[in-house]
């Protein structure tokens, strides 16, 4: 981040400023990805004039940045018309698809719109692999294809590659087709439960070992490895003050039906912008105000943990697994496989099972009634 | 220069009020600039068909301390450089609407 971009985001958190907002105009998707964490069926979306009406809400509000994203967009027969009435509202735009309906007529509306960025997601630079993942055959070569347009128009585009099992060995393709295509790179490594907390999906989450080969790839971390890698130096006063993330400080997500939360990770119902004004809901909502109020030093676990002040915790993630003061187990395994070193979470989790063993193999042995209590203590 | 200059604001551009100041990012580069109070002031009042000299002197001069001359001077250096960045189009004749959308 730009010294200039983090000065904005001081000042927008000193004024109390949406600074970002992403808006997901519909869950609907051409693709079936398996890793997805959203219903696909339509439940009643905002019309285009209610979203028109947001759009001149949230820039009344001071939105900056907004990304505009699903489901895939361009579901949205009305897409184009939204897209042109933000820009008239002068947002700071990227748009997030799959690219597979992004023909040349569409790539030369989006270049006359003037957007900042077109995120497309690349799950792998083989087909197969790539299609098996989307469930759509030719869906690789199509969303390609859109990457050409749109870098033909000197668009910039984000190739956004997320790591799971199924591709866990790609992205070093991906990063190569991405340079031949002259777009950019990134790599996320979490896959994050569905939005109505079905957490079957992740096990598609790679394994520790390959999160470790990802943070020491120089090209991927972005610098000097080693530093990166380092222990935590733990927390000083400084980190304990410090703010989860930016979720409902200077930023907040809003739902194709008008729900508003502090983050698309962190489905905690903040109001909706079809009962209120959406200013209204960022200032006045107590849920979002509980979120500000949460500081490093309100965590129990994490305020403890040697990774408190460098930890990538999502306050999203947490919220989740059952507490938004919680640990985010994700980023605990993420914290372990890039330094080496447990977190205070992974240790009580871990000799919390080595506890529930031991309390097993003694009541199997003396009270065998008890043994099947204590055997539901989560490991 | 004694011809009257118009700005008028691109369209290939992202901006917003932050406080007393104003972001603005250019679409063609993803350049971000910062403007501070006084150049939101010139910026907000460039429409197109309010010349760069009332501008200072009914905006700026009226509501800060500064010599007309000094004000002016500061305010074309200003102006030249968003236009070098593409965020501002100057010309010596009134600037129409669709003008600084086909720029």
């Amino acid at each position: 981040m730009s010294v200039l971009v983090e000065e904005m985001a001081r000042k927008a958190l000193k004024l109390g400023i949406p600074l970002s907002v992403q808006l997901d105009l519909t869950y609907r998707c051409n693709e079936r990805c398996i890793h997805c964490y959203l219903d696909h069926h339509d439940h009643g979306e905002m019309t285009t004039a209610e979203i028109k009406d947001l759009l001149d809400q949230m820039a009344d509000a001071g939105v900056f940045y907004l990304t505009i994203s699903g489901g895939e967009i361009l579901m949205r027969r009305d897409f184009f018309d939204i897209l042109e009435y933000a820009r008239k509202l002068t947002f700071c735009i990227k748009l997030k698809t799959n690219g597979i309906l992004i023909r040349q007529k569409e790539a030369d509306r989006i270049k006359a719109l003037g957007v900042e960025s077109v995120q497309i997601s690349i799950y792998s630079h083989i087909p197969a692999v790539h299609d098996a993942i989307t469930k759509l055959p030719g869906s690789l070569a199509q969303s390609i294809e859109a990457v050409r347009r749109l870098r033909a128009h000197g668009i910039h585009v984000i190739m956004a590659n997320v790591l799971m099992v199924r591709n866990a060995r790609d992205y070093e393709g991906v990063r190569a087709l991405a340079a031949e295509l002259g777009a950019q790179f990134i790599i996320d490594p979490t896959i994050t439960p569905m939005m109505d907390g079905d957490r079957s999906i992740l096990s598609l989450n790679v394994d520790e070992a390959a999160l470790r080969e990802v943070f020491r790839n120089e090209a991927l971390v972005g610098g000097n490895v080693e530093e990166f890698c380092a222990p935590p130096p733990g927390p000083d006063e400084d980190a304990l003050d410090m703010l989860p993330c930016s979720a409902g400080h200077t930023a907040c997500y809003v739902s194709p039906y008008g729900d508003v939360y502090p983050c698309v990770q962190f489905p905690l119902p903040s109001g909706n912008v079809r009962h209120m004004k959406f200013v209204d809901i960022w200032r006045d909502s107590p849920q979002l105000n509980e979120v500000r109020s949460i500081t490093l030093r309100d965590l129990p676990s994490c305020s403890k943990c040697a990774h408190g002040g460098t930890c990538t915790r999502c306050p999203g993630l947490a919220f989740m697994e059952g507490n938004m003061r919680g640990p985010s187990i994700q980023d605990c395994e993420k914290s372990f496989a890039r330094t080496g070193i447990p977190s205070v979470n992974l240790m009580s989790k871990k000799s919390a099972a080595a506890g529930s063993v031991q309390i097993q193999l003694v009541q199997i042995q003396s009270a065998p009634a008890l043994a099947v209590a204590a055997s539901a203590v989560p490991a | 220069m004694n011809t009257k200059r118009y700005l008028a604001r691109s369209t290939a551009i992202a901006a917003r009020a932050l406080g007393d100041e104003t972001m603005v990012m250019s679409a063609t580069n993803s350049t971000l600039f910062t403007l501070n109070e006084i150049a939101t002031v010139i910026w907000e009042a460039a429409d197109g068909t309010t010349p760069l000299e009332d501008i200072v002197a009914d905006k700026i001069c009226v509501k800060y301390d500064v010599a007309p001359e000094v004000a002016l001077r500061d305010a074309e250096g200003l102006v030249m450089q968003l236009s070098e960045h593409g965020l501002l189009l100057i010309s010596d004749q009134p600037i129409p609407r669709a003008k600084v959308a086909a720029a």
